[in-house]
């Protein structure tokens, strides 16, 4: 038995002796990198994050393939797409600074805890300098506060939360793409010139912080203009079948019913509305209508019919005819055979809009692009006049209403615009109170 | 015979230790030594450990124990959010919370056993994942997840630098400070995280040594080869099982604690059904009943799940680079469904193989290789070296 004991005081001991020694390179040395994953001579690594599985899968697919092009692009392979309509001129095609681009993709699943073990991945494996992606608002908030923690800097994909430049913005991350409050600000007024000032709207709504912003945005435009709120419902993002949710809407007294949904949930949630009737459906003497605000050419394409004569919000559309979308659209075509989407296009805009501000900063330093980011004002990437504003790293730009065609001439040609809604009528405040609460911190180089 | 048993003991622990120490040493070279991956392996060790004490001991097999990691992330958040930074209240409240979950659960499910049993128990884990998902928002976050964010309290700490958020720390080392050492043209990445997961991961690997080697674990065993046998003879197993469980689950909790120690963030799919399938999968493929297979198990689908996930095919083509294009292509071809995305098959097909040829897991394989070496000097049965249960499961199983 003392044997046994003084054979377990030995290991202690030499476990004790053991740890320490291992544990202690942790405290005495520090790397001597200027900032987290400062790259090499030869090339600089870029992250994408992007739902390769769950709801917004094609959403994700469609983004790689634009963050692909756009690495082609930078490298000076391919036609150039949109770096030679790009107002800023600094990118030459040699990569970024002079380093070759390259890339490592991962899979955010569409769930934050997913997302955040391949962007820690991609940091703490491959060395990524820059993490962009999303599809998810709640995934590209999780995200981002992670790049902030670890001295990264997040260019936002697909993201239409307030949140993300909102309540939740930080200093290391950027957006491109519009927002809840600009959908709803551009949206409405059309909603109201074609449905009338007295409405019942009734909301199904995603249930996580995108589709709450959205529902509060869209009730806060609408309410403003006339309309009435009936209910609001939330669903599960994993949700497939909306027909439970659906039911109760037509016993409602509500005349409008408003999708807060996005990718196949929308696509699912609208066949459902379609296949009970709603569109023909007479309610209060008028007639029954469906609203997407935020609406995009590949669920118009999973939807199919049902989405002819809805109104939504989108940020870009294929058919615009400024020199930038054409460009784009042009390489993007040739390269896969088929138009880009709206989340192709912010994907691609965001990595030249890192690549570029890399290039002006002269560093890869966080802080040095951040800055060059900061207040930024550019044209030709597809949206025209655009601003990154430096108080909470949104970019305000044109917003365009647009509706599902009654006579689509090719599986693409879904989607005809309204009306181009000027970046005056839906600009607001930094302190808006659907934003407030949130402050950027400082911009964190790691390290 | 006693003391050879103990010796092997002391054996077993120094290895494991050393071997478990040694983390950024031994996976660097599989491109596995980095933080992040690292301190999943030691978690999920722990976690599965944790479920082998009930599952390899008394052969109940709870289908809902990611709802004890799950609670025990949430709770560790909310300490991190209102008390402090410093993971210690974190990690003790989390264990506590999870642990009188897992009474309330085990209290009812344990009312029946088989399959009545792991029924019972996926429906409470599905329901903990429903309400954390959408009835409990205020307290879960739901979709979103819960985060440390900056206006929190944390009534314990100082107040940290305007608009930076703290990073969990152990009186002051950061979890996520690590330091790059360079060693034989690999970068090793010492890491503070891993080594607090690793500490732990071998002191809670004790501890069911422990278990495993006492009067309390010889019952547990009882109660898998014949509970109704044990019941004839007048004795009441109940208590015991509910030890177990509650054991269990607080190991499940701590492991919950450790994940948003390292990450703070904890979002409602940690406590989905598939979560709670991945420990049972761990836990057969590295050998249930046995000591070291469970932490086994779950090295092997974390580097499955983050490895081969994030393999695509340019890189398979890069491989065989060498050979003509045509056979290159074919290769690619097949191959690359199973990397990626297709990574799922892959570990389907090697649980499939293991299930089939190697019951007893991944720990059976490595005691007939041993076996085999050993045979021709020795003669007459050899029991496996490291672990003395494997042989009794395996013949049970």
């Amino acid at each position: 038995m003392s044997n046994y004991k003084l054979n377990r005081r030995k290991f202690l001991k030499g476990s004790t002796v053991l740890g320490a020694g291992l544990v202690a390179p942790t405290i005495f040395t520090r790397s001597a990198s200027a900032y987290t994953n400062e790259p090499g001579k030869g090339s600089v690594v870029l992250g994408f994050n992007v739902p390769q599985s769950g709801p917004y899968a094609d959403e994700g697919a469609d983004e790689l393939r634009a963050y692909k092009l756009a690495v082609k692009h930078l490298n000076g392979e391919g036609d150039g797409g949109m770096m030679s309509t790009f107002s800023s001129q600094a990118l030459n095609g040699t990569g970024i600074l002079g380093r070759k681009v390259e890339y490592v993709t991962g899979d955010t699943q569409t769930k934050s805890d997913a997302a955040r073990a391949s962007a820690r991945a991609m940091i703490e494996k491959d060395g990524a300098i820059m993490i962009t992606g999303g599809s998810s608002s709640g995934v590209a908030i999780a995200v981002q506060s992670l790049c902030q923690d670890a001295g990264i800097i997040f260019m936002a994909g697909l993201t239409h939360s307030n949140d993300t430049t909102g309540k939740d913005k930080k200093a290391n991350g950027f957006r491109h793409f519009f927002n809840a409050y600009m959908s709803a600000q551009a949206l409405a007024p059309v909603l109201v010139e074609h449905y009338g000032a007295d409405r019942k709207a009734y909301h199904l709504t995603a249930d996580y912080t995108w589709g709450w912003t959205q529902e509060a945005s869209m009730i806060q435009a609408t309410e403003a203009l006339g309309w009435k709120t009936v209910k609001t419902v939330r669903t599960p993002l994993s949700a497939t079948d909306f027909s439970s949710y659906i039911a109760p809407v037509t016993n409602s007294g509500a005349d409008v019913l408003i999708l807060n949904h996005y990718g196949s949930n929308m696509v699912n949630s609208l066949t459902n509305a379609v296949q009970f009737g709603l569109k023909n459906k007479m309610v209060n003497g008028k007639q029954f209508e469906i609203v997407v605000p935020l609406y995009s050419r590949l669920m118009a394409q999973g939807a199919g019919d049902a989405v002819k004569g809805i109104f939504g919000s989108t940020n870009w559309h294929w058919s615009l005819k400024d020199a930038g979308s054409k460009a784009f659209v042009d390489s993007f075509g040739k390269e896969y055979g088929r138009p880009p989407s709206q989340a192709a296009q912010t994907c691609y805009a965001q990595t030249l809009l890192y690549a570029d501000a890399c290039q002006r900063a002269g560093s890869f330093n966080p802080c040095d692009v951040g800055a060059a980011l900061e207040g930024f004002e550019f044209d030709g990437l597809g949206n025209g006049k655009t601003l990154y504003r430096a108080a909470d790293h949104q970019c305000f730009k044109d917003v365009l209403v647009v509706k599902g065609k009654e006579n689509p001439t090719s599986d693409f040609d879904l989607l005809e615009v309204v009306q181009i809604t000027p970046v005056e009528k839906v600009i607001y405040e930094p302190d808006n109170p659907m934003f407030a609460g949130g402050s950027l911190g400082k911009c964190n180089p790691g390290v | 015979m006693l003391k050879t048993l103990r010796t092997n003991d002391t054996a077993l622990m120094i290895l494991f230790s050393l071997i478990v120490l040694a983390g950024p040493l031994i996976l660097a070279p599989f491109g596995a030594g980095y933080p992040d991956l690292m301190q999943r392996f030691a978690i999920y060790g722990i976690f599965a450990i944790g479920f082998n004490i009930l599952f390899g001991l008394t052969g109940y097999l709870s289908f809902g124990h990611a709802a004890f990691l799950g609670v025990g992330s949430y709770s560790a958040v909310w300490m991190l959010k209102l008390l402090s930074i410093n993971i210690v209240p974190a990690i003790i409240f989390a264990v506590v919370v999870s642990g009188l979950f897992a009474l309330l659960i085990g209290y009812i499910s344990l009312r029946r056993s088989g399959i009545y049993f792991s029924i019972l128990t996926l429906a409470f884990a599905q329901m903990s994942f429903n309400l954390a998902y959408s009835v409990l928002t205020p307290i879960t976050n739901g979709e979103n997840g819960l985060q440390v964010e900056l206006d929190d309290p944390r009534i314990l700490d100082s107040a940290t630098g305007p608009g930076q958020l703290p990073v969990p720390s152990l009186f002051g080392m950061d979890m996520s400070s690590t330091s790059v050492v360079h060693f034989l043209g690999m970068d090793l990445q010492f890491n503070v995280g891993f080594y607090v997961s690793a500490l732990i991961l071998i002191a809670v690997f004790y501890l069911s040594l422990r278990i495993f080697r006492s009067p309390f674990g010889m019952i547990l065993r009882a109660i898998k080869s014949n509970q109704t046998r044990l019941n004839y003879t007048g004795f009441n197993s109940r208590p015991y099982t509910l030890t177990a469980f509650v054991i269990s689950g607080m190991y499940a909790g701590l492991a919950g604690a450790l994940l948003v120690c390292m990450d703070p963030l904890a979002g409602p799919e940690r406590m989905q059904w598939t979560a709670s399938g991945e420990v049972v999968l761990m836990t057969i493929l590295g050998g249930a009943g046995t000591l070291v297979g469970p932490v086994l198990g779950a090295g092997m689908i974390k580097y499955f799940e983050n490895i081969f996930s994030r393999m695509n095919d340019v890189m398979v083509h890069d491989w065989f680079s060498a050979l003509p294009g045509w056979l290159n292509d074919v290769l690619t071809n097949v191959i690359s469904p199973f990397l990626g995305s297709g990574w799922q098959m892959s570990l389907g097909l090697i649980f499939m193989l293991v299930v089939i040829f190697l019951p007893g897991g991944l720990v059976e394989g490595a005691n007939r290789i041993m076996n085999r070496v050993q045979r021709p000097s020795k003669s007459g049965p050899v029991s496996g070296p490291v672990d003395r249960t494997t042989t009794a499961n395996s013949k049970e199983s």
